[in-house]
């Protein structure tokens, strides 16, 4: 352990950990701000309908040779974000089957046209890649993590200014509409705010484990903690912690990242819980 | 002029048109009881006077000074905001929001006003306490706060005691009475029990498919309508003992 802790700053001159540190942290940030909010409103499950729709759309720009995937999955992503929190409301199919149907279509589809149309020798290895993000440490070009860093600046900064509002919405959305504030504009940011994380928290974790850290850190805090403040501030604090655990020990041991850094947010969940329990 | 007017409303519930011409008037100070069966109409009325939803044919007319956005409004409580992690001041805070516009952070003045809202509903001693830890009656009392900071002259209330005890819902119609006696707020609330609806109120509308009364109070209950009414839930309630 001491071994590898004193190779820390060596890991640190390296461009590909610094790039997925920084990125780890933003979107890590991100996710759990987010995640408060869906938990919250009932929607864990549209985040995950909507990482299967992103992988989807990854699948297409892959086929379609683009080298940035960026340019459709994030479009695709925030109109089925759209799509899908209006679905909820009016449609004749209930929301919950509707999640699960285009979650499936999307993964069933996706994985049809990488087999048909993939020029690659490696498909299972693409496909794995996708679904779980990369086999050791995440490889982000310069480029991803600017864009990854613009758009986790934006999405924090519109969660700060507007935290009185996601307030309201989320813990009443008659009351708040009845008093004028705006909750369908609201609810659509949103959507679109959901899309733009779970976009970016693909690159870490991979398509199937991002509901992951959505759902995990809201549902840690609110084992313990009481206020909407809290409970926000709390989530946001856990979620970088396990990033930043789960890359190191990404790092030292070789094991996936995506999945490590899941493992670590189910094990501060335990802690939570028990905590949580014993303070009872 | 009338604080707030009807004219010739009908209301439409998926398709349907359930109420047709109701006419009524609420004149500041009233206390206006909202009675009928299930089914009625009377939710979807009270969200119609509240603006979530527009009527499918007639007017609702403000008058006063009084907005649609003035009006604070206690709707029946979802089954999901009873685990909602969040402090009551939190909660009361948020009745400012429709005031703020883009202002994306709550006045000294509002915070203050909250205060005041939360030491006349009996709660600043739970103002840091957690929502869903409260008993029914104290949530119900947080969100009467939250809908004071909304508005001032006029309340909205859907079924504000479903759900609480005998004790409890004693208490909480001597402070919605305190609030539109003392604090000349004009209270609407749609209500189950018509004893209490009777005892209370100041104005009784009765609605079925059309508007069976609209009245004071007195008047309401020598009318055949109320009559009918009063000695049928009677029966039931002998039944149910």
């Amino acid at each position: 352990m001491s071994e590898f802790l004193s190779k820390i700053p060596i890991y640190l001159e390296m461009d590909f950990v610094r790039y997925s540190l920084v990125a780890g942290v933003l979107i890590a940030l991100c996710s759990a701000l987010l995640g408060v909010t869906l938990v919250l409103k009932r929607y864990s499950m549209i985040g995950d309908g909507l990482s299967h729709v992103a992988f989807g759309a990854m699948t297409v720009a892959a086929v379609c040779g683009l080298t940035n995937e960026m340019i459709i999955v994030l479009p695709v992503t925030v109109i089925s974000a759209v799509l899908l929190l209006r679905l909820g409301k009016t449609s004749k199919v209930k929301a919950d089957s509707a999640i699960a149907m285009i979650s499936v279509a999307a993964l069933a589809l996706g994985y049809l046209l990488t087999n048909i149309f993939s020029s690659s020798a490696n498909i299972s290895g693409d496909v794995c890649g996708a679904l779980f993000g990369s086999v050791k440490i995440i490889s982000l070009s310069k480029l991803d993590v600017w864009l990854c860093t613009v758009l986790s600046v934006i999405v924090i900064g519109v969660f700060v200014i507007f935290y009185n509002k996601i307030f309201a919405v989320t813990f009443d959305e008659d009351f708040s509409s009845a008093t004028g504030v705006r909750v369908k504009l609201y609810n659509t940011f949103i959507a679109v705010i959901s899309a733009v994380v779970i976009v970016l928290a693909m690159n870490l974790v991979g398509a199937l484990l991002v509901s992951a850290l959505i759902v995990f850190p809201a549902v840690s805090a609110m084992r313990i903690f009481k206020s909407f403040r809290s409970v926000t501030l709390c989530a946001a604090v856990i979620s970088v912690v396990c990033v930043l655990v789960g890359l190191f020990i990404t790092i030292a041991a070789g094991t996936p990242a995506g999945a490590t850094v899941v493992a670590v947010n189910i094990a501060i969940y335990a802690v939570f819980s028990f905590v949580g329990l014993v303070r009872k | 002029m009338a604080l707030l007017e009807c004219k010739n409303i009908s209301l439409a519930y998926e398709g349907k048109t359930i109420v047709s011409e109701l006419n009524f008037k609420v004149e500041k100070g009233d206390y206006l009881c909202i009675v009928g069966e299930n089914g009625s109409g009377k939710t979807t009325l009270m969200k119609t006077l509240v603006g979530l939803k527009t009527p499918s044919d007639g007017k609702i007319i403000f008058g006063d000074g009084l907005s649609q956005k003035n009006i604070g409004y206690l709707p029946q409580q979802s089954g999901f905001q009873k685990d909602f992690p969040a402090t009551v001041r939190e909660i009361v805070m948020s009745g400012f929001l429709g005031k703020c516009g883009l202002r994306p952070y709550y006045t000294k003045e509002e915070k203050k006003k909250a205060s005041e809202n939360m030491e006349k509903l009996s709660v600043t001693d739970l103002a840091g306490a957690c929502y869903r830890e409260l008993s029914g009656g104290q949530q119900q009392r947080v969100l009467l706060a939250r809908a004071l900071c909304a508005a001032g002259d006029m309340l909205l209330l859907d079924e504000p005691v479903a759900g609480l005890d005998p004790k409890v819902s004693v208490e909480m119609y001597s402070l919605i009475e305190k609030l539109n006696k003392e604090e000349k707020i004009t209270v609407i609330m749609i209500s189950h029990d018509i004893y209490s609806a009777i005892k209370y109120s100041s104005h009784i509308l009765h609605i079925g498919h059309t508007p069976l009364f609209f009245g004071k109070t007195e008047d309401y209950t020598a009318s055949d309508v109320g009559r009918v009414f009063v000695d049928f839930s009677k029966k039931e309630e002998d039944t149910n003992e």
